[in-house]
């Protein structure tokens, strides 16, 4: 089994996978996983339906007990670390019995923050997020964009040092995942934060991205790492510029040719 | 001002065409009236038991059974039924008990309870307790058992410590189907409570008042007990109606 000490990350790594093995039912899933996944940088993740897209950074972020292998978080333990998760099921992530502010708060009350430095984070946030509707509405009061919205300003309000997100996008529309999509960025400019978002529309996944994690089939391996450097912010007309289609075809072709073999 | 909605008053159809079927059954001479009194005559009586008094006494202690039995069965139901909850294990080694006497009619129980606690009051209060109670433990174990997953792995991504996010999101999650519970309970309690006065020797409740009319067939007394006995159970769920609006407002919405 592979260890960090046999494989020393790369630097400027902030996620170090190692020797990770992952089994549903007897059939495994991740075998020998080694994955360095660098600080501050925004990952999307790739590839065919269930081909673990969702396991890896539920594993990642403790939700999903591993078999064996590590991870470790500039050398720290899961418990150790602040993270922050946004689900693609925004409805049943919030908190219905508390108003959007008090969901946003919640986690930096259980925290034992004053009164005052909690307001002063829930203004912070929502001045980030440019939110216009009113904070004190219930979450079911919402529209599913600004659920969405809330969910991710709850994720971020501890200010963690990684954010993962799955499927972020899928539940909503398009005028809603261009916002969600600048705001990630400028989340990610202004905080540092690691992202990991997975995603199933190859267009949002370059979009958003410093590298793309392209997946194979199960037993599922790392088919490509890519790069993509174009500078941020990114407007949305970016999608039009010859560097992302570039990317995008060349994931494309890789997506393809695991599909085939 | 805006037109008077008509459907507004749909509500009302369904009384009065009892009220109309209740009159033909008599004009017809279907039933006797010394079986069913006229509707307007019941309706006096009842009226009058009201203004006069007549029925507090009754009507008061089968009140205060009902609650004694429904607080009891609260207080026991719905910490066991949210432990049990958290516990899948717990809860599947009880499950046979609590669906199998929740499955029996308790008024079937009435006998061993007699055993148990002889011709008393609190034999009518703890078997309409024991009726209640069950459901209110179902209640509240299902109430926890079925609490959204994600919200508890959204806590769990948050750091919340695990004693919070039994306290801060578990127990949030379970109110809904806890006070479906509750209002099941209440509603059984006063089932039990009125068949434990008609038969377990009582001086009092509505249970006694219905069944001593029938005995000396005074049916004006017996249907007018009837439909105040009807009128406590419908209200008694209103108000749990109401008070579920009010403080389970997510409920059915998230
Ligand atoms: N709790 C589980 N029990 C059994 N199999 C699971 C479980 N979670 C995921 N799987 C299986 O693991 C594979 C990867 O699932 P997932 O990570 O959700 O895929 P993706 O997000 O890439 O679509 C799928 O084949 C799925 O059926
Ligand atoms: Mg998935």
């Amino acid at each position: 089994m592979t260890t960090v000490l046999q494989l020393p990350a790369v630097a400027g790594t902030h996620v170090t996978i190692r020797g990770l093995h992952k089994s549903f039912a007897g059939v495994p899933l991740y075998q020998e996983f080694n994955l360095d996944i660098p600080r501050g940088k925004i990952i999307s993740i790739f590839g065919p339906n269930g081909c673990g897209k969702s396991t890896l950074i539920n594993m990642i972020s403790g939700l999903t007990a591993i078999d064996s292998g590590e991870i470790l978080f500039d050398g720290k333990s899961l418990k150790e670390t602040d993270i922050g998760y946004v689900f693609q099921n925004y409805r049943d992530a919030l908190f219905p019995w508390m108003s959007a502010w008090d969901n946003i708060a919640y986690p930096l009350k259980r925290r034992g923050l004053g009164a005052d430095k909690v307001k002063a984070r829930v203004r912070e946030l929502a001045d980030l997020f440019e939110i216009k509707f009113n904070l004190g509405l219930f979450p079911y009061e919402l529209s599913g964009g600004q659920q969405q919205t809330v969910c991710i300003m709850r994720a971020l309000a501890t200010k963690p040092e990684i954010l993962f997100l799955d499927e972020p996008f899928s539940a909503l529309d398009f005028e809603m995942t261009l916002f969600i999509r600048a705001k990630l960025q400028e989340a990610n400019l202004l905080a540092g934060v690691t992202m990991m978002i997975v995603s199933h529309d190859l267009e949002d996944a370059v979009f958003l991205a410093d590298r793309i994690l392209l997946l194979t089939r199960r037993p599922t391996r790392v088919a490509e790492f890519m790069h993509f450097d174009m500078p941020r912010p990114r407007a949305p007309e970016a999608v039009s510029a010859p560097e992302f289609i570039q990317t995008k075809s060349a994931a494309l072709q890789i997506f393809q040719r695991e599909m085939r073999s | 001002m805006g037109k008077f909605d008509t459907k507004k008053l749909l509500p009302l159809v369904g009384p009065l065409l009892l009220y109309a079927v209740w009159e033909f059954a008599l004009d017809s001479k279907a039933i006797k009236p010394v079986l069913l009194p006229p509707p307007m005559d019941t309706l006096q009586y009842l009226w009058g038991s009201i203004t006069s008094g007549a029925v507090n006494k009754d009507l008061l202690a089968t009140i205060l059974r009902t609650v004694y039995a429904f607080v009891i069965a609260t207080v026991i139901g719905v910490p066991l039924g949210i432990a049990l909850g958290s516990s899948v294990n717990l809860y599947r080694s009880v499950e046979f008990l609590v669906d199998f006497f929740r499955s029996t009619p308790s008024s079937a129980l009435i006998p061993l309870f007699l055993l148990i606690f002889g011709i008393t009051d609190t034999n009518k209060v703890a078997i309409a307790a024991f009726a209640a109670v069950l459901v209110i433990i179902f209640n509240s174990a299902y109430g926890v058992m079925n609490a959204k997953k994600t919200r508890v792995m959204a806590a769990i991504t948050m750091g919340i410590p695990r004693r919070f996010i039994f306290k801060d999101v578990l127990l949030m999650e379970s109110l809904p189907q806890t006070f479906v519970g509750l209002r099941g309970g209440i509603s059984m309690a006063l089932v039990i409570v009125i068949v434990a006065e008609m038969f377990i020797g009582s001086e009092n409740g509505l249970g006694h008042r219905i069944i001593d009319a029938q005995q000396v067939f005074n049916v004006k007394e017996m249907y007018s007990s009837i439909l105040i006995t009807g009128a406590l159970g419908y209200v008694m769920n209103l108000a749990f109606l109401m008070l579920e609006r009010h403080l389970i407002h997510w409920s059915g919405k998230a």
